[in-house]
């Protein structure tokens, strides 16, 4: 059973489509890796044990019965809790969605169960996706399997934890500014952002719907480029998505890229990082110019960091983030008010206005009811322009920065994060110390473009360490075959924790 | 910028629709103080003749086709209503004595 689990997801795809795994072998194999860690890791907020063997099941019985297979047959993946399923609950890891139960699936899950993939549960999340450690749930947190006192990152902390416990195959998450990458990076596994556009949102709970993009978590870069191919595509539901075909990411995903131009972005590559990573970053930079490569380094000045007097990073791009990320959230939250849906407060109320303050009041945790506030704050009458006005032009001036790197190199690389996880509770106490964890993922999100994260070994503390690799908008075929390159030369291999070592 | 105090705490909160403690304003008050000030940073850059960009990829004028097709029955919409009548959400009086 403890083999199967150390399949990645292609490698299982092919061992079901081949008959040697049952999709049943292969969802209890799962179930049994929740079981035996997730009491330490508190991943899933829902797991699905009868409904995910049923269907394995049935995907079994087709396959015996010589009818056609999806790309993910039998793959037992793990789903974020913001995307809608009509199954279950879809929670956001909120109180004020406690028991909220969807009335249709979301089109990635419409999508990834038409490729007869096998749902194991829902994830837990940061609240509404708000947060880098997964500590603003309103359920629990997640901890890191590499180290249960560490955070597994935010806000997709539970389908990055699953995915490196081996509790699932691969999973889905959402990216608003780091939310996969983050993760991914501090739990040792893959996670990519597609483009904004790429991926449709119809039925992802929106927080920042202009910086939205659900994407996969995989142990490898083949299983990112798996699930990818799976959700990608127009939605006629959602009118952010393109009308772009689809490639076939798997295909060439182990040829390089020939005349590959790297850039380094000078910008995220000071003192503010942290040695480890900053040796890891030099020496992918290192594997690329073996390859034969051309590394040059290049620049985006308004993603530039400052260290200021009290030694707190400083960032133009974070502070145009969070105005946006805030003023868009605080209009997406406005529908949680207890009228349709959701919690509704027990307490006598004057009136409708009541009932919503009320409400909001009791099912909101404190890091929503902060970033409402800003972006609502942001968006005022009398603020409107000195706020949100000008982050949409420092928006616009952090784009053109990319698209001027873009005309000098095919994919950028940097750092995910200063630092590799960071202690439960160490971030707590200061928003903005939090808020600076992103502060290398959210141009990106500002910018609109893919990016990727690919784990770079251990640090000597034994965390996790990664490099970003950045794409410009719609070149995931491209940017995934660099990371591949990347992924091949270093060789550091599938990281296991050593929880999900253990045997039964 | 304005001063992040107490009245104006207590006017986003009304704005936000979240009644807030009195110790949540104060709360509040000094972390959005904090995190405004953070935000002020923009005003140092230039942005003269700088269009604003609200969606990161340009997609104009989607429009759907004007034909009818199905939508979410009435029982599926209302089923996760906190209190309902017929076909109809229950809520407390929209219109008051007060407004």
């Amino acid at each position: 059973m403890t083999d199967i689990v150390n399949l990645s997801a292609v490698e299982l795809r092919d061992a079901v489509a081949g008959g040697e795994v049952s999709a049943e072998a292969a969802t209890e194999a799962h179930l049994e890796a929740i079981e035996a860690l997730d009491g330490r890791v508190g991943a899933y907020n829902e797991v699905y044990a009868d409904d995910a063997l049923a269907r394995a099941r049935e995907v079994d019985e087709r396959h015996a019965a010589g009818r056609p297979m999806g790309a993910l047959a039998g793959v037992p993946l793990a789903l974020k809790d913001n995307l809608c399923t009509a199954f279950g609950r879809t929670t956001c890891s909120s109180k004020i969605l406690a028991d909220f139960r969807a009335p249709y699936h979301a089109t990635v899950v419409e999508r990834l169960l038409a490729a007869d993939a096998v749902v194991l549960g829902k994830t837990n999340m940061d609240e509404f996706a708000m947060g880098s450690s997964t500590e603003n749930s309103a359920l629990r947190p997640t901890h890191n399997p590499w180290d249960p006192a560490r955070v597994p990152g935010g806000s997709s902390g539970g389908s990055a934890a699953a995915t490196a416990g081996r509790m699932c195959a691969a999973a889905v998450g959402s990216d608003t500014g780091g939310s996969i990458r983050l993760p991914a990076a501090f739990c040792g596994v893959v996670g990519l952002k597609p483009t904004y556009g790429r991926v449709s949102r119809y039925g992802l709970v929106a927080y920042g719907s202009s910086l939205d993009q659900i994407g996969p978590f995989g142990r490898s870069v083949a299983d990112a480029a798996l699930l990818l191919g799976a959700i990608a595509g127009h939605d006629p539901h959602d009118s952010t998505s393109v009308r772009r075909p689809v490639p076939d990411y798997l295909v060439r995903l182990d040829e390089p890229v020939g005349g590959l131009r790297v850039g380094l972005v000078k910008e995220f590559h000071s003192e503010a990082v942290g040695r480890e990573t900053r040796e890891a970053i030099d020496a992918a930079a290192g594997l690329y110019r073996d390859m034969g490569a051309e590394v040059v380094e290049v620049s985006l000045p308004h993603s530039r960091i400052d260290v200021d007097g009290d030694g707190r990073l400083s960032s133009y791009a974070v502070a145009c983030y969070y105005i946006v990320a805030m003023a868009e959230a605080s209009s997406n939250l406005a529908r949680y008010d207890g009228a349709h849906y959701g919690h509704r407060t027990a307490e006598k109320v004057a009136d409708i206005i009541d009932l919503y303050s009320r409400t909001r009041a009791e099912g909101f945790g404190e890091e929503v009811k902060r970033r409402v506030m800003l972006g609502t704050y942001a968006l005022s009458s009398g603020y409107y322009d000195a706020y949100y006005l000008k982050a949409l032009k420092v928006r616009r001036l952090v784009q053109q920065d990319f698209d001027a790197a873009f005309g000098q190199c095919d994919v950028l690389i940097g750092p995910v994060s200063p630092e590799p996880a960071f202690r439960i509770g160490e971030k707590t106490d200061d928003p903005l110390k939090m808020y600076l964890s992103d502060i290398y993922t959210i141009s990106v999100n500002l910018a609109g473009i893919p990016a990727i994260s690919v784990p770079a070994g251990l640090s000597r503390e034994g965390l996790p360490l990664a490099v970003q690799l950045l794409g410009n908008v719609f070149e995931e075929d491209k940017l995934l075959r660099a990371a591949r390159m990347y992924e091949n030369a270093a060789g550091v291999g599938p990281l296991v924790p050593a929880m999900a070592e253990e045997q039964p | 910028m304005a001063e992040v105090d107490e009245k104006l705490i207590r006017h986003i909160g009304r704005l936000s629709r979240i009644d807030l403690t009195d110790e949540q304003v104060a709360t509040f008050g000094r972390q959005l103080a904090d995190i405004v000030a953070y935000m002020d940073k923009l005003q140092e850059l230039n942005t003269d003749g700088v269009e604003p960009l609200a969606g990161a990829v340009a997609v104009h004028n989607v429009l759907a086709e004007d034909v009818p097709a199905d939508s979410l029955p009435p029982e599926q919409a209302l089923a996760n209503a906190p209190a309902r009548e017929g076909d109809f959400y229950q809520v407390p009086k929209v219109i008051g004595d007060s407004q």
